[in-house]
């Protein structure tokens, strides 16, 4: 309790004194994670949209499996990454290990499975009541998924933000392939492990509590943007 | 407002593309812990205008991250892997810096009696007859090899405890966090214990045992297997480390008025 108590101070002392260390990770935080749900929602919404309205032999199998990956232990993504992108793996040459990019590649594998699962399931529902009128009223093909696009957009937004939330507190992979090296590719969930590693449970915590905040303000300014849960528009 | 998210981002990443001179170095999560690092990697910067990027591992990762090429040199504790690395010929040299020691760390009733022991082997004898809970760092780190023969020259083998012996694969903070909640004796290097924060009933029981004996090497990769290691940078290094500077700065470091580390390296 004591400790809960120490984070918290810490959390309002960093906040207060705009810490240079503690805005640094934070805005590492950010832009890994950030970079990363853009490449993977570019990717995985796509994907999930012609998994729902193209019907093909293998669909069935590719959606289960998809679904399935919802799950990947990030720790095994870390890993595989690591191998891949180590010196002497098969993409060494680009001596991209311990760097952010590194830590953005890792996050996109994390995230597509679960943006494009979501995207699939919102699309399929949306194209099976859209479906008829569409091919009555003569749409063309790019028109169909504008449509559907535009209108899930507020569940695609959940999907995206399922994604950020998975990035965000993830912790596992980058510390492998980023090596939470200090002022290259430290974020926040990589710096609260080293600081209980030191037995600084305290600061630990305060570091915790700026990340919830971290992805509770994120969450808010982008519903801000989007202009979901107003009265007028629903 | 995509727009705007993409101008976001883009300075994100801008901002966070560095150049100037940097090398990358693995080291042992002991030394990183002791908050040596965070005294000398400021002064290298000053004096040879180098950024050090620190991974800090177990000794295991460390030489397998020099092997394959992904670091360009690196500090590690644990002599015989070293040697095997230099034989190997995947570094160029083993340049010893300094040296440590290793202390026994237990809950401060000190059932097992370790307080009476007179040498290191005994004081493991008696956590292993008294079957107090032992936590170990599990990794191949040096500090968990060193824990291993000592086992080994008690005449005791991990690999045949009981529950008692808990390998917990992590690093030292990790496991001196584990022992803590456990009240359990623990093999640690002393650096690392005075800088560790989470003490509470935990207090230092033996030390001092030749044995205990804890030495700090620097290993540069060798750039013929790997072209792409900033050989001239890690020669830098290496000079500084080697340096009267580095030796006072070394030797200079105290935590509660405890001098940490003790510089041995040859000029």
């Amino acid at each position: 309790m004591q400790d809960l108590r120490e984070g918290l101070i810490n959390a309002f002392w960093l906040l207060a004194t705009f810490d240079s260390d503690l805005v640094e990770i934070t805005l590492r935080s950010l832009q890994v994670t950030i970079t990363a749900l853009m490449v993977a929602s570019v990717i995985a919404m796509p994907l999930g949209t012609f998994l729902a309205i193209k019907r093909f032999r293998y669909r069935r199998l590719i959606v289960a499996v998809l679904n399935a990956l919802m799950g990947l232990p990030p720790v095994v993504v870390g890993l595989i990454v690591y191998i891949l992108l180590s010196r002497s793996g098969p993409f060494g040459v680009f001596g991209l290990l311990f760097s952010p990019t590194a830590m953005i590649i890792a996050q996109v594998i994390i995230m597509v499975p679960l943006i494009a699962s979501i995207t699939h399931q919102t699309i399929r529902e949306i194209w099976s009541e859209y479906r008829d009128l569409m091919i009555s009223l003569g749409a063309s093909k790019v028109q169909r998924i504008q449509a559907l696009l535009w209108d899930g957009r507020r569940p695609l937004l959940t999907a995206s933000l399922a994604g950020f939330g998975r990035g965000i507190g993830e912790v596992g992979a980058i510390m492998i392939v980023g090596g939470n090296i200090d002022h290259a590719t430290r974020v926040l969930t990589t710096a609260i492990a080293l600081e209980t590693g030191r037995g600084d449970f305290g600061l630990a915590l305060g570091l915790g509590f700026i990340l919830i905040l971290l992805a509770i303000i994120v969450n808010f300014a982008i519903h801000m943007f989007a202009q979901t849960e107003r009265q007028s528009l629903w | 407002m995509k727009t705007f998210l993409c101008a976001v981002v883009m300075v994100m990443i801008m901002t966070t593309s560095s150049s100037a001179d940097q090398l990358r170095m693995a080291v042992t999560t002991s030394f990183h812990n002791s908050g040596l690092a965070s005294i000398l990697l400021p002064e290298i910067k000053k004096d040879i205008g180098l950024t050090i990027q620190l991974l800090v591992v177990g000794t295991g990762q460390a030489i397998k991250l020099g092997k394959a090429g992904d670091v360009d040199a690196i500090l590690v504790h644990s002599k015989s892997a070293e040697q095997a690395l230099v034989d190997s010929g995947y570094v160029l040299h083993r340049r010893e810096i300094m040296f440590n020691d290793f202390v026994i760390v237990g809950p401060s009733s000190d059932p097992a009696n370790v307080r009476k022991a007179s040498t290191a082997v005994e004081a493991m004898q008696a956590i292993a007859s008294a079957k107090s809970t032992f936590v170990s760092r599990g990794d191949d780190s040096g500090t968990h090899l060193k824990e291993r023969d000592i086992w080994i020259g008690a005449g005791l083998d991990p690999v045949n405890f009981e529950h008692w012996y808990w390998s917990v694969g992590a690093g030292m903070g990790v496991a001196l966090n584990t022992a803590t909640a456990q009240g359990a004796y623990i093999f640690t290097d002393r650096a690392s214990w005075l800088n560790f924060k989470n003490k509470a009933d935990q207090i230092l029981l033996f030390q001092g045992d030749p044995i205990l004996f804890n030495q700090y090497a620097y290993l540069p990769v060798n750039p013929s297997k790997h072209p792409h290691v900033k050989a001239n940078f890690s020669t830098n290094l290496e000079n500084w480390l080697t340096s009267k500077r580095a030796e006072a700065l070394i030797n200079g470091y105290k935590i509660n008025n405890e001098k940490l580390f003790f510089f041995n390296a040859k000029r």
